[in-house]
């Protein structure tokens, strides 16, 4: 037996699924955070039906003409998938809006059972449901449940898998348009589809699926005449809900504000919103990772100062453990979470390594395997605190009013504020933020979205962060690791909302996409929820750290301890392996960047660490635990920074400085290096995903976009950095770059546009019926690009 | 009286009379809730002075003026 849960966003839906299935699919206060089905098997201590019940959680819709793609998503199970039933889910606090779905699910020709979630807040609030009533008005079963308490699920599903009968569709808007839905019922029996009744509402409701259908056209337009069908269609279903079915609410007293009017009155304040906003994200990111936390060691070293970790004289083991939490500073909690997986990991790394006395295995356990695998696994901790503090904020719903909030600002570069939202889901992983671009209506917007999310710096990406920024820090003296990192951060924003403006002004032109959106009411985001979802994360982390990210480290190791005739190389020897010599050979492709040619002796890795990157970007920093430990191994050979200084910092860190010691790279070689790994084509997974979410014939373009914008962040950045006077070049260029674009949009000259007139008027030819569908504009505008 | 849902101040109220616009936004504007009759409350504006927040049946809606320009309202006092 197939179940579909349908219903409006945010109503609950994926919260029921997880309650029913044991799954633990992420949960948010936020619509749309489901954006594609998924699939679960009921389990339950009782067996109520011989075949077991499959459940399959739809994204969340208003209504049933679609217009994003998820919405098609779940209209087509719907109408095509013939579940054996579906069960509409209501959220009964707000009634009125979710029961007009309702009105458009009963027209399909399946079994529906209604069920009211968040009956418990709706009888905390005072007011009443009379479910008997709504039973009767609406012909199908109606359960009363609470999702997330976990109440009246058993006897919902009871009553689910007795309701299996096959059931006719049946409509609201007889009433006052029956001639009219006679008319194209007619049209749909002859063609013999499935659900006629569903179809031939959604004809009369200017449906753009419909309208395709061979005759519809012309029919629509015989019986509409000069009438507004659409509107008169809608009228009758709320006039419908409105008279028969909201009876069923009583209001309980209450009073003019509630709790969540309160808050938001705080939090979309006229003048304190934004503020607010930059607080809560600056208040996030020092909590994660300053080392400086309250800035208690700036504030004390106005006075005195407070004394360093090495001059409180502390001895071994009890100078480690304080030096988990404290250096001349308080660490903030994130930093101090990464100490002590860093201690504990090197613990375990010395103590593996000394027990194994074969020195080829010994190097390849110690330095390549868990080098690698733990400059990685350290940093989970962090990444883990900063997904958590975004899913908050989510749960919440207060990711909603940032979106209310920045609107105004998205619409300056051609966006919605709703892109908002995934943008700021790529500062944690670009895979699910790209997939969450599905919300987006706009196709030039959802592509934009996607090709710029890599530039919100993910999790993964931060491990390169801070370990180059803390090893300039530490080799060269100058500047401040935490100010470098959130530098890095901002060049990441300024770099997307660069990119998005310069796409919006010429390949992806079009119009502003609409933003209108619901705005759920605040509540206290549900504990167990939170911890499940960070649960997954580290279960998704640690799986990716023992198996992609292993096997890379194992194979890095192995070709830069080989050379081409098989044979073991001993650390000193690296230059020599297989490994040196194909970063060699592509070396010089990043001499622009200041990581090529000029940087001499092995200067190989840090071509070879990018490289890995493209498989994952932990790889970048895992390759260079590996070869960083090797390189120190060595001691002597690199410039008499002996393994006693590095031993006392952070593993990623003193692999940085052991690479950059041994290689004798400058500062703005090392930042180029940076920027160059952040925005360029990001890793596998993420490609993949991309790949999946772009209309067929982008994802090259957009491949092509990341390393072409990439290489030119990354060259700005390295020859600026070298010699400043270059900075008036890269002005004078993109001031030439702009009044082309420009011009070319005020149609002073012709840059893009030729060719293609040809082209154009046969793509006319072949839609021309949706003059809002914005295809024809998009195909142009692709092949102005390719021309 | 007559106004459009985009030259609502905050606190006002008042019931649709008509809505307007293209296709597709004023499809979205049907099935959020905002259809002849409905009524809506103005709740407030964004810091930057667009979007706007208004109640239509019993939720919180954001939409831009805009969009809001499509809606046209009957004042009731």
């Amino acid at each position: 037996m197939k179940i579909a849960l349908i219903g409006n966003p945010n109503c609950g839906k994926t919260t029921l699924f997880n309650k029913l299935t044991g799954s633990t699919a992420h949960v948010g206060n936020w619509p749309g955070v489901t954006v594609e089905k998924r699939e679960g098997v009921y389990k339950t201590k009782k067996r109520l039906s011989d075949d077991k019940i499959e459940i399959v959680d739809l994204p969340g819709i208003y209504s049933l003409s679609p217009y994003t793609p998820e919405e098609v998503v779940s209209r087509n199970f719907m109408i095509d998938e013939k579940p054996d039933l579906v069960i509409n889910i209501v959220d009964a606090t707000n009634l009125e809006r979710n029961l007009y779905l309702t009105t458009q699910v009963l027209e399909a020709d399946v079994p529906v059972l209604v069920v009211l979630n968040m009956m418990d807040v709706v009888e905390k609030s005072g007011d009443r449901i009379d479910v008997t009533v709504l039973e009767r008005e609406l012909k199908v079963p109606v359960m009363p449940i609470s999702a997330l308490k976990g109440s009246g699920l058993d006897k919902m599903m009871e009553r689910a898998v007795e309701c299996r009968a096959p059931r006719k569709g049946v409509t609201v808007v007889t009433d006052a348009l029956s001639a009219e839905v006679a008319a194209t019922l007619d049209f749909y029996n002859e063609a013999e589809i499935s659900s006629p009744l569903f179809h031939a509402v959604k004809l009369l409701e200017n449906d753009e699926i419909e309208l395709e259908r061979k005759g519809a056209k012309e029919l629509l337009k015989k019986i509409a005449g000069d009438k507004d069908l659409e509107a008169a269609v809608v009228d009758e279903r709320y006039k419908y809900i409105t008279s028969r079915l909201a009876v069923a609410k009583v209001k309980g007293k209450r009073d003019d504000m509630t709790k969540s009017d309160k808050i938001d009155k705080v939090l979309t304040h006229r003048i304190w919103a934004l503020p607010i906003f930059a607080a809560i994200l600056f208040a996030i990111f020092h909590v994660t990772f300053s080392e400086d936390f309250l800035f208690i060691g700036a504030w004390a070293s106005l006075g005195e100062g407070l004394p360093t970790l090495s001059d409180l004289g502390l001895e071994g083991s009890m100078e480690t453990f304080v030096g988990i939490f404290y250096d001349g500073a308080v660490f903030s909690p994130g930093v101090i979470l990464f100490n002590m997986f860093d201690a504990l990991f090197s613990v375990i790394t010395e103590a593996i390594g000394g027990a194994i006395e074969i020195e080829w295995l010994s190097g390849l356990v110690a330095d390549g395997v868990l080098g690698g695998l733990f400059a990685v696994l350290g940093f989970l901790p962090q990444i883990l605190m900063l997904f958590m503090w975004f899913s908050i904020l989510e749960d919440t719903g207060y990711m909603a009013r940032v979106a209310f909030v920045l609107d105004r600002i998205f619409r300056r570069f051609g966006l919605s504020g709703r892109s908002f939202m995934p943008m700021i889901m790529g500062f944690g992983c670009s895979v699910p933020a790209m997939i969450n671009t599905r919300t987006l209506a706009d196709e030039n917007e959802r592509t934009a979205t996607v090709r710029v999310i890599p530039f919100f710096s993910c999790g993964a990406k931060l491990p390169i962060l801070t370990a180059i920024a803390g090893g300039i820090c530490t080799f060269f003296g100058v500047g401040n690791a935490d100010l470098i990192t959130y530098g890095m951060y901002a060049l990441g924003v300024v770099a997307a909302i660069v990119c998005v403006l310069l796409m919006r002004n010429t390949t992806m032109k079009g119009e502003i996409p609409p933003f209108i959106m619901e705005l759920p009411a605040y509540h206290r985001p549900p504990f167990k929820n939170l911890m499940l979802h960070l649960w997954d994360k580290t279960k998704h982390f640690v799986k990716k750290a023992f198996t992609i990210i292993f096997a890379s480290t194992v194979v890095i190791w192995l070709f830069s301890h080989l050379n081409w005739a098989w044979h073991y190389l001993p650390d000193e020897q690296m230059n020599d392996s297989i490994l040196a010599s194909l970063g060699k050979f592509i070396q010089p492709l990043f001499t622009p960047l200041g990581f090529g040619s000029q940087v001499g002796a092995y200067g190989w890795v840090f071509a070879v660490a990018a490289l890995t990157g493209l498989i994952a970007k932990e790889n970048v920093i895992a390759t260079f635990g590996t070869l960083g430990a090797c390189l120190i191994a060595m001691g002597a050979n690199i410039g008499g920074v002996t393994s006693e200084i590095l031993i006392a910092d952070e593993e990623g860190i003193t692999s940085a400085i052991a690479m950059i010691t041994a290689t004798g790279i400058d500062i703005p070689g090392l930042i180029a290096f940076i920027a160059f790994n952040m925005l360029t084509i990001p890793c596998f997974a993420a490609c993949a995903t991309a790949k999946g979410e772009l209309k067929k014939g982008t994802f090259k373009w957009t491949l092509l976009f990341w390393v072409a914008s990439s290489y030119m962040i990354g060259s700005a950045v390295y020859t600026i950095g070298a010699w400043w006077w270059t900075l008036f070049i890269w002005l004078a260029a993109v001031a030439g770059a702009v009044t082309l674009i420009v011009l070319n949009n005020k149609g002073k000259i012709k840059f893009f546009k030729r060719k293609n007139v040809a082209v154009k008027a046969k793509k006319k030819s072949h839609c021309g019926c949706c003059a809002q569908c914005g295809y024809c504009s998009q195909a142009d505008d692709q092949n102005d690009v390719k021309n | 009286m007559e106004k459009r849902l985009s030259e609502f101040i905050v606190g006002d109220e008042g019931v649709v009379k008509q809505v307007g616009g293209e296709g597709r936004i004023r499809r979205r504007l049907f099935d959020m809730g905002i259809t002849p009759n409905a009524k809506i409350v103005m709740r407030k504006l964004a810091p930057l002075g667009d979007p706007m927040e208004v109640t239509v049946r019993g939720y919180e809606l954001t939409l831009r003026k805009t969009e809001a320009d499509c809606v046209t309202m009957i004042i009731q006092n």
